[in-house]
């Protein structure tokens, strides 16, 4: 007799398909963060935020009959990495959503797995402008683009200390703070600010003392620099050490607090635009603040972002009725719109990057404080 | 070139010059790649930094501590990836991939210890006086780098040149076998010639850190490729050759940034290697080959 191994296969397969519709149900949602890496400061952040999100959403009761169940992976900051954690989140952890990765460069390696294998993919760190949700429609973003903080930011900035002449500095060898470059040079040219120099460094780079040197030699008003984390510590720092005084603004790699504990003393007077207003007296802000200072955690946008990334596929299960499949979850952010989070009202845009309103933040005193 | 260009490239070399001697004389020794040098130069720091940070010690007091224990990791490293590959006809390759393997080893108990972040000196750890010179700011730190690394050079040099150690060095570098025949104790001379070259790259190691404020994991890469292309520019082997090769490098590449910009550092510092490389294969400095094995 032959074994109707073919039917049988079939079965499997159904009943493994079955399984999420049941009445209580786990929902996983899978994780790919850059826990160690040149990324490594942003993914810590990112985690806190998400443990304690899924804590305040499974505790609140908002989903009747879902428990959600973070599963979270360290893509090491590389693309090679994040893409054998997501092969792993889609097909071992069988997660429902995805947020991550945390650097765009990784995102624009790992995306398109998640795509072709209809995984809703939430970033909450992804800030290239372009090409990120364009990688396909399960691809959907909570974190502002460059594009959408840096010109407000430099503009309110312009006006409050009036430059005229800058020089800019810009990591050429990552796809976010080369991104982040051209944002800057393109909100420059808007605000007819002149760009006296350009300089470039590669992020395994720890000495910019040539650079610097020569881009301070123009006599510029500010120095506008597109960097990630470490990379921005070492420049701040030694750019006050070759004497410069004036301002420096960075792109979003700069926003964490990780560049005081760096740089020190240098950091104060650097310019951040951000997507989280710490300051915001909105209940949502005020509620994540006082949950963080419970978990004894100093909170920073990326942590906002991943705890907003949580709440939002969290809004996406209850509006497609409480369902948990990869299906309902995408079906469900199409229906996100103003939702109340600690970045403020929160709504995708049609083309699925996130909305809502930005913010310019200063260094003073050893800490960010906004820019009123 | 102005006056505080020339400060830079003077900094940097200085700190390719030194690690570049301790990857040059393994080299001129045995005749191998110790890939697991920028790994040494690392723990070093750390372990400089652990004693700043935690330990509270004084800097006069950490430094020597972690150039004496980046020399014992020499000793380790020579002990395990190396000697139990000794005598193999394709040691070199063999001896290539193991200390490449223990660089890996070296990383990973640094992440294991102490994390995958950058991790910093505390900020008074050393005063932060300036200097005017050239036209320029340097920092007492910065100067006392490149002053290291010339020191370093000339004890090295007397070392090697003047000593019996140096002397037996030398002979296990010109042959092995000779060398024993005349009673002198390879493994012995090849252990030095370890613990010597793994504290000079744990000093280094220190220095990079102090100058950058900057110790992680990873910290070694980008200077062990520099590291490389320094000794094949000086001759490899050569002493004399690491330290012009390492200042030349360093000047070379502030030229570059401050006429053509960062993106082409690099690229003209390879392309100067890889000429050297075609129009005179030994490099700067290195010996014509006398001896072919």
């Amino acid at each position: 007799m032959r074994f109707p191994v073919r039917s049988f296969l079939a079965a499997l397969a159904a009943l493994a398909f079955a399984g999420p519709a049941l009445a209580q149900q786990t929902v996983r949602i899978g994780a790919a963060l850059s826990m160690t890496g040149p990324a490594a400061a942003y993914g810590a952040n990112q985690k806190t935020g998400i443990l304690a999100a899924i804590d305040e959403v499974n505790g609140s009761g908002a989903l009747k009959g879902v428990k959600l169940e973070a599963v979270i992976e360290d893509d090491a900051s590389t693309k090679e990495q994040g893409i054998a954690v997501f092969q792993k989140l889609i097909n071992q952890s069988k997660v429902a959503a995805i947020i991550g990765p945390t650097l765009s460069n990784t995102a624009f390696a790992t995306n398109p797995l998640a795509q072709a294998a209809k995984v809703p993919v939430v970033a909450v760190s992804n800030t290239a402008p372009k090409g990120i949700t364009d990688i396909g429609d399960s691809i959907w973003r909570v974190s502002l683009t460059e594009g959408q903080v840096i010109p407000g930011a430099l503009k309110t900035l312009q006006a409050k200390l009036g430059f005229k002449k800058a020089a800019v500095l810009y990591g050429n060898d990552d796809a976010f703070t080369k991104a982040g470059y051209d944002v800057m040079k393109a909100a420059l040219a808007d605000l007819k600010i002149q760009v006296l120099g350009e300089q470039t460094f590669a992020k395994p780079d720890r000495d910019y003392n040539a650079q610097l040197t020569s881009l301070l030699g123009t006599k510029p008003d500010i120095l506008v620099v597109s960097a990630l984390i470490e990379n921005a510590s070492g420049i701040v720092a030694q750019a006050r050490q070759l004497g410069w005084k004036g301002p420096i603004f960075g792109g979003n790699g700069f926003n964490n607090p990780v560049l005081m504990k760096n740089a020190g003393p240098a950091a104060e007077g650097v310019y951040v635009g951000t997507a989280w207003n710490r300051a915001s007296t909105d209940e949502a802000n005020t509620k994540f603040l006082a949950l963080m200072k419970s978990r004894g955690v100093d909170p920073d946008q990326f942590c906002a972002q991943a705890y907003t990334g949580v709440l939002v596929i969290a809004e996406a299960i209850k509006q497609a009725g409480t369902k948990g499949g990869r299906d309902d979850v995408k079906a469900g952010f199409a229906k996100v719109k103003g939702l109340a989070t600690p970045l403020g009202k929160f709504s995708f845009l049609p083309n699925r990057d996130g909305d809502h309103t930005p913010a310019i933040q200063v260094v003073k005193d050893g800490k960010f404080q906004i820019l009123q | 070139m102005s006056g505080q260009q020339v400060i830079n490239g003077l900094f940097l070399g200085g700190i390719y010059a030194l690690f570049a001697l301790g990857y040059t004389l393994v080299f001129g020794v045995l005749d191998i790649l110790n890939l697991a040098h920028a790994a040494v130069f690392m723990l070093a720091a750390f372990v400089a930094l652990t004693l700043v940070s935690a330990a509270h010690a004084n800097l006069l007091v950490a430094l020597p501590v972690a150039v004496v224990f980046a020399g014992l990791l020499g000793l380790v490293l020579e002990r395990i990836a190396f000697r139990p590959l000794r005598g193999r006809s394709d040691s070199n390759i063999s001896g290539l991939i193991s200390s490449l393997a223990m660089a890996a080893i070296f990383e990973a108990i640094a992440h294991e210890i102490w994390g995958p972040n950058t991790a910093r000196f505390p900020f008074d750890t050393l005063p932060d006086q300036q200097l005017q010179i050239l036209g320029g700011v340097v920092s007492r730190l910065q100067l006392t780098i490149i002053g290291v690394s010339l020191g370093m050079f000339l004890v090295l040099w007397w070392l090697v040149q003047r000593t019996r150690l140096g002397r037996e060095i030398r002979a296990v570098a010109e042959s092995p076998r000779a060398a024993r025949v005349l009673g002198v104790n390879v493994d012995r001379a090849i252990a030095w010639a370890f613990f010597i070259s793994s504290a000079l790259g744990g000093a280094a190691g220190v220095l990079f850190a102090l100058s950058f404020n900057s110790v992680s994991p990873d910290m070694g890469r980008g200077v062990e490729l520099k590291g490389l292309a320094v000794i094949i520019l000086g001759g490899m082997g050569s002493m004399t050759g690491a330290v012009v090769a390492g200042f030349a490098l360093g000047l070379t590449e502030v030229l570059v940034v401050s006429h053509l910009g960062g993106s082409y550092r690099d690229a003209v510092s390879f392309a100067a290697l890889f000429l050297i490389l075609v129009l005179r294969p030994r490099g700067l400095f290195g010996a014509p080959s006398l001896r072919e094995a």
